[in-house]
């Protein structure tokens, strides 16, 4: 029954047979296009079977040529005519420019977003602000389910993960500490290095890195979901602010919870190189932990808790803010998803650095 | 020149005993339904009484819990990945809201299938294609280049639908094809959907709470209630028949409109046909 399509020229009359359909039509076009000849009549009595690609052909060559069909049935007829009324012009694709300008438009295009993305943090830096302010003003609208909510999610079920982190990472730090300080004789430094390093940088820039990875990109795929789904408009025409419903329970979860966990992270980092030094070392615990007290000065750890919620804010604004910048379609999700992670880590590492400049000029080394 | 190969009557879709379940929640239970060949079939039922999830069990999205499903003779059940592609192939699907793929194009969408089944076209015929099934499911030449986020809502549902035909499909399933559509443009794709399958010999699943559509397009009715398909037939079979839910359906004040509606453009067609008889006697 499926007898392939095929095409005959026979004294400027072109006979199609067998199946004029999508699924039999095989390399007909490429031949048909091959056809040197102009044919007078498109004869189609020997055809079986036809849909609109087949239809679409006939119709094709009857156009270009201004020829007649004959010997279709009315179905056919009917079929081709209503093809013959679809075929307009329509544009396939996007104009396409030289590429010469199009690397031009992107490098503008990238710069342009880039300044629109700073600029829109600090506003919502500042919308955020506001609101926090609108809460003090109005304790009552103060969402606390939703804070606890997101104390549980940011906190609570990182403590896992972090220190299981920071504990592999104090352990690294002696590990490679003492392999160097042995080199001078001076292994017992490695107490030193611990101490200082995971207080001071380390906790909080790890604890950091994680709760971007976590929680920021957790804020934008949720705002950012919940934005296509218009659920956000919704919330805005019943009356409850975004704002206050969604975005500030989370900028304030993880301002709260940012020192916490990287002091949480520190110290763990500290057990793990206590334990390694206690076995590689042969440091008792005892010791150890009197020697942390003597060489870690108090100003380590009020630089570690001073950065850590600052960070904690730009993870937040990061991936709230990318999250309601979402428009359009599911790529955006990801796309934007992506960018607060990056957006969050650079930041906090460019701050970072900030912070050691700033902390050293004002004699707390 | 026989054209389409039609034995008038040969069952294309059959489902018999058919159970879903969603944990306790039993949506289906003992469903049994027939289609055939070159109809437009119609499908009702209350919010809530599994019009979805029946054409997502008998086009495999949805796994039952029992009973058997047979699409062109071909049992769908249990059947391996190779095999239910080339069922897949002779049916188009438009769903509730056209789910479009959100980064290609309009045109790129109606390629997709094309591309993935028949490799060999070539490029040039695959636009030509795009273009005509574009214009031939009523979206105007622009929309081609556009993104689905850029289209409104119908505009989406006919690039669905010009997807659904990107195949030439010999079945097609529409899911709330109409809703969400303004008047004319329900009646539009309506009109649209009864000669392309006129035309192409379609034979057409169509999920509907539109009782114009059901009135103007479909050659049956299938009636979802309690579990199962309590009656399917013509309207006048379905009123005639003594229960509550299918009597309250189309004898509420929606459907009397809608039956009166069809009766006058029944009349109007009539009396245009009664005058070009005239018109050709004394001519």
């Amino acid at each position: 029954m499926n007898q392939p399509a095929d095409f005959e020229l026979d004294e400027g009359v072109l006979r199609f047979s067998g199946e004029l359909t999508l699924a039999c039509i095989g390399d007909l076009p490429q031949r048909l296009a091959a056809l040197g000849e102009v044919p007078g009549r498109i004869d189609l009595e020997g055809v079986d079977r036809m849909d609109t690609v087949g239809a679409w052909l006939v119709h094709r060559i009857a156009r270009e040529n201004h020829i007649q069909v004959v010997g279709a049935d009315d179905d056919v007829c009917q079929l081709i005519e209503q093809i013959g009324e679809a075929d307009k012009p329509l544009k396939i694709r996007p104009d396409s420019s030289p590429p010469f300008l199009r690397v031009l438009r992107e490098i503008g295009e990238g710069t342009d977003a880039a300044w629109r993305s700073l600029t829109g943090l600090v506003g919502f830096f500042g919308a955020t602000l506001i609101g926090v302010w609108g809460l003090i003003a109005h304790p009552g609208r103060f969402r606390f389910n939703a804070m606890a909510r997101q104390f549980e999610v940011v906190g609570v079920k990182a403590l896992g993960i972090i220190g299981l982190m920071s504990f592999l990472i104090g352990i690294v730090i002696a590990q490679q500490g003492a392999v160097q300080l042995r080199q001078f004789g001076a292994e017992v430094f490695a107490v030193n290095l611990i101490g200082r390093i995971t207080l001071r940088e380390l906790g909080v820039l790890m604890t950091a890195i994680m709760v971007a990875g976590r929680s920021g990109s957790a804020f934008a795929a949720q705002l950012g979901s919940m934005k296509l789904a218009e659920e956000i408009d919704a919330m805005r025409t019943i009356g409850v602010s975004p704002m206050e419903a969604l975005i500030l329970p989370r900028v304030i979860a993880t301002v709260v919870l940012m020192p916490l966990l990287g002091f949480y992270a520190a110290v763990i980092a500290i057990i793990g190189g206590g334990i390694f030094c206690w076995i590689d070392l042969d440091i008792p615990p005892i010791t150890f932990i009197q020697r942390i007290q003597e060489v870690v000065p108090i100003t380590d750890l009020w630089v570690g808790l001073i950065k850590a919620p600052v960070f904690g804010m730009l993870i937040a604004l990061c991936g709230c803010y990318q999250g309601m910048q979402v428009e359009g379609n599911a790529e955006e999700v990801g796309l934007r998803t992506t960018a607060s992670v990056v957006q969050a880590i650079f930041l906090v590492i460019v701050l970072d650095a900030v912070f050691a400049v700033f902390f050293s000029s004002i004699g707390w080394l | 020149m026989a054209r389409l190969n039609i034995a008038e009557g040969e069952t294309i879709i059959h489902v018999a005993g058919l159970r879903n379940a969603f944990g306790d929640q039993v949506v289906h239970d003992g469903l049994d339904l027939d289609v055939k060949r070159g109809e437009i079939i119609g499908v009702v039922g209350g919010s809530g009484t599994g019009k979805s999830v029946l054409m997502r069990s008998i086009i495999g999205l949805q796994m039952p819990v029992a009973g058997e499903v047979e699409v062109f003779g071909e049992p769908m059940i249990g059947r391996d990945e190779h095999e239910a592609k080339q069922v897949r192939k002779r049916w188009g699907v438009l769903f509730q809201g056209g789910a479009l793929f959100s980064t290609l194009t309009v045109a790129e969408n109606v390629q997709v299938p094309l591309r993935e089944y028949y490799p060999q076209l070539d490029a040039a015929l695959l636009d030509e294609i795009a273009a005509y099934k574009v214009a031939m499911s009523g979206l105007p030449p622009d929309a081609g280049p556009k993104y689905p986020s850029e289209l409104s809502g119908g505009m989406r549902k006919r690039a669905g639908l010009a997807r659904a035909l990107a195949l030439d499909p010999q079945l097609l399933f529409l899911d709330e094809p109409t809703a969400g559509l303004d008047p004319i443009g329900a009646a539009a794709f309506d009109t649209l959907i009864r000669s392309l399958q006129r035309t192409l010999g379609l034979t057409v699943f169509l999920i509907t709470h539109d009782l114009d559509t059901l009135y103007a397009i479909c050659d049956r009715v299938a009636v979802l209630a309690d579990k199962r398909v309590i009656a399917v037939g013509t309207i006048p079979e379905l009123l005639a028949l003594d229960h509550v839910w299918i009597q309250e359906y189309f004898n509420g004040p929606r459907g009397r409109v809608a039956a009166d509606a069809a009766e006058r453009a029944g009349a109007a067609a009539k009396v245009k046909a009664d005058l070009a008889q005239s018109g050709d006697d004394r001519g």
